[in-house]
């Protein structure tokens, strides 16, 4: 039996002018496992991470990591996690080196000890090379991976990601996932993550709970999630001119056949089983299969059957806010 | 693994050397800093010295006729007239000097004065960093670390006063290049005195500056507050004037002061006949300031660190 290691209840949080960004949220994430919070822009994500890591305090409602109180207990809960935020928010002026050692001291770590997993994590996130190197000189990619290194210097039990790959390319976002997944599987680590890339959601987490204005509507794992739309769909053409839509819906696991301009729509459970038992059924009875097509639900389905709208509308114009957003910020920061 | 104790020294010391160190790598910062007293040292202290107005010279072109009192067949020559007056005039400027300023040396007196400066100029930045912290992030990190926010903040203060000590170093040392005259009653011991009480108001008005920035996430915000702060705390103190030339409402503003109260010091410690129960005074008043502010810093910043 796995315990849960985060336990939220009834979690809200409203801002200063009425603005309930997080509104009675409730979920819970087993020991080590990876669970996601997908969301569009403004969701309420990183509002309901930073009550989390203890940086906001909750309106409402209670939440709890490794059986500590976030706001009674908030000194506990940052021992035992690790953050990698949303933001860079390294040190430009100082190396690399430098700012996973001041990490190290904020969390208490013996010097010897410090300067051993700083030297290890800077080795795994492949920044060694540039460790001496000023973080203002970084790339976006090694900026990310420096937030990891930071995060990972006290081996929390917990590890909190803010959206990790967000502005990278598809090679860097790629390490990334790698080394997400191997934190998972050789630490055993639980880890939180938000994200609002769909694909990065249904790679990496064992379980999701998609959040729109503060809400979660859907939660489970991905298969369950994209399964709770009723399965695949398989689309079909056959050569002969009849109707084969009874025989189509009397195979198993098949729930809805529709015949559109010469060609069949099924809706079916597990697609990639029932479409070669489709064909075989259709095979018998003499018929000729022409055309096979079959699509698997996506997390993007899933979303647009709850909120009517798709995620991936707004993903292009967001990407290009958050890039702008940290650019400005940089800039202001000189 | 998590039986790690953070120690509040520890994360204080790691905070405040990542604030050395981005301070070391900018020296232009350090330069600006010391660029604003030395420019007061050099135009009201050197350009435009109040000694001047008293001295001998101010009167070089003032004729003088020979005077003859013919009945004694006596004529005394106006070189020696002048001259006398000359030296009268002198002694006389030096004694308004001594009374009002309590130095012969304008340029002594204000030199001094800017010491008190530097550490307001200084503090000032301690409230803005705060701010440029929650901006960039950094802050939010730092929270979600086991550190104690009482290092957080402490931090800042510490920066400041470690910063405000070398400024004053480099500006006392400057003064004394430039001609600072130092009182016969100067011993080295008073250098570690002049150290505290820079770093006595350091503390005070750094901490007065973070528990204003606690909540502000705008730097503009912040900058408005510290020139409405700072600008009335250097005019209405004896940075440049001695108290005593001020309209009594100016003077009970400079009276509770605690800018006056190190400038005093400083002077009582550098370039003044040193009055210790002055300076114990002095030393009482900077040091209940600096206790009071920073406690108010250190619950302020318990309750609002975190939004
Ligand atoms: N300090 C704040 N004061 C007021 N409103 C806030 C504050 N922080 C966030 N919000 C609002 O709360 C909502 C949720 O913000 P949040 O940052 O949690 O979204 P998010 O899901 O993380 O979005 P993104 O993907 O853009 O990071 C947004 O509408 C935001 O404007
Ligand atoms: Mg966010």
């Amino acid at each position: 039996m796995t315990k849960n290691v985060i336990e939220v209840e009834g979690l809200t949080k409203v801002f200063n002018r009425g603005f309930v960004a997080v509104d009675h949220v409730s979920f819970s994430v087993k020991e080590g496992e990876i669970f996601g919070f997908l969301g569009p822009n403004g969701a309420g994500k990183t509002t309901t991470m930073n009550m989390l890591i203890t940086v906001l305090k909750p309106t409402e409602g209670r939440a709890s990591v490794l059986g500590y109180d976030v706001v009674k207990q908030a000194g506990m809960v940052r021992k035992v996690i690790g953050v990698v935020p949303q933001e860079y928010t390294a040190d430009e002026d100082l190396s690399g080196y430098e700012n996973v050692m001041l990490c190290a001291d904020l969390y208490g770590i013996p010097k010897d000890v410090a300067k051993r997993r700083t030297l290890e994590l800077l080795e795994l996130v492949e920044l060694t090379q540039f460790k001496d190197k000023r973080v203002e000189t970084y790339s976006g990619g090694m900026r990310r991976r420096l937030e990891l290194a930071c995060g990972l210097i006290n081996t929390p039990k917990v590890l909190f990601l803010d959206e990790p790959t967000l502005g990278l390319d598809v090679q860097t976002r790629a390490a990334i996932w790698d080394y997400i997944k191997r934190l998972k599987e050789e630490y055993g680590m639980t880890l939180f993550m938000t994200t609002h890339y769909l694909e990065e959601a249904d790679a990496l987490c064992d379980r999701i709970a998609i959040i729109d204005h503060g809400k979660i509507i859907a939660m489970g794992s991905p298969s369950e999630l994209k399964e709770s739309l009723g399965g695949d769909i398989i689309t079909i053409s056959i050569k002969e001119d009849m109707d084969v839509s009874e025989l189509i819906r009397s195979v198993d696991n098949v729930k809805e056949v529709k015949k559109e301009n010469g060609s069949y729509r099924i809706k079916a459970e597990s697609g990639e089983v029932t479409a070669p038992i489709i064909i075989e059924v259709l095979r018998r009875r003499g018929y000729t299969v022409t055309r096979l097509s079959l699509t698997e639900p996506t997390l993007n389905e899933v979303y647009l059957e709850h909120t009517g709208k798709s995620m991936r509308d707004v993903e292009e114009s967001r990407e290009a806010f958050i890039t702008h957003r940290i650019t400005l910020r940089r800039a202001r920061s000189r | 693994m998590s039986e790690y104790r953070p120690s509040i020294l520890r994360g204080l010391l790691a905070l405040t050397i990542r604030e050395l160190k981005k301070w070391a790598k900018e020296p232009i910062i350090l330069l600006m800093a010391i660029l604003q007293p030395v420019i007061w040292m050099g135009l009201l202290g050197k350009a435009m010295n109040i000694n001047a107005i008293f001295s001998a010279n101010s009167l070089s072109n003032v004729n003088i006729p020979d005077i003859s009192i013919p009945d004694y067949g006596i004529t005394i020559p106006s070189l020696l007239i002048k001259q006398r007056l000359l030296e009268a005039f002198d002694s006389i400027g030096a004694n308004v000097m001594q009374n009002v300023f309590g130095v012969a040396d304008y340029f002594s007196y204000m030199s001094m004065g800017m010491i008190s400066m530097i550490v307001m100029f200084t503090t000032m930045f301690s409230g803005m960093s705060m701010v440029w912290d929650r901006r960039l992030g950094f802050l939010d990190k730092v929270l979600s670390t086991p550190v104690s926010r009482a290092a957080i903040i402490f931090s800042k203060v510490l920066n400041a006063a470690l910063r405000s000590m070398f400024q004053a170093t480099i500006i006392l040392a400057l003064a004394v290049v430039f001609g600072l005259k130092i009182s016969p009653t100067f011993s080295p011991v008073n250098l570690l005195g002049i150290y505290a009480a820079v770093f006595l108001l350091s503390v005070g008005l750094s901490s007065l500056f973070l528990a204003l920035a606690l909540r502000s996430t705008r730097h503009e915000t912040q900058m408005a507050v510290v020139n409405l702060i700072n600008m009335p705390l250097m005019f209405a103190s004896n940075v440049f004037f001695p108290t005593s030339m001020m309209p009594e409402w100016l003077r009970a503003i400079a009276s509770v002061n605690p800018v006056s109260y190190l400038t005093d010091a400083i002077r009582q410690l550098t370039i003044m006949p040193l009055d210790a129960s002055m300076l114990v005074t002095d030393f009482i008043y900077l040091g209940v300031f600096a206790a009071v502010l920073s406690a108010i810093g250190i619950t302020l910043s318990w309750k609002y660190l975190t939004r």
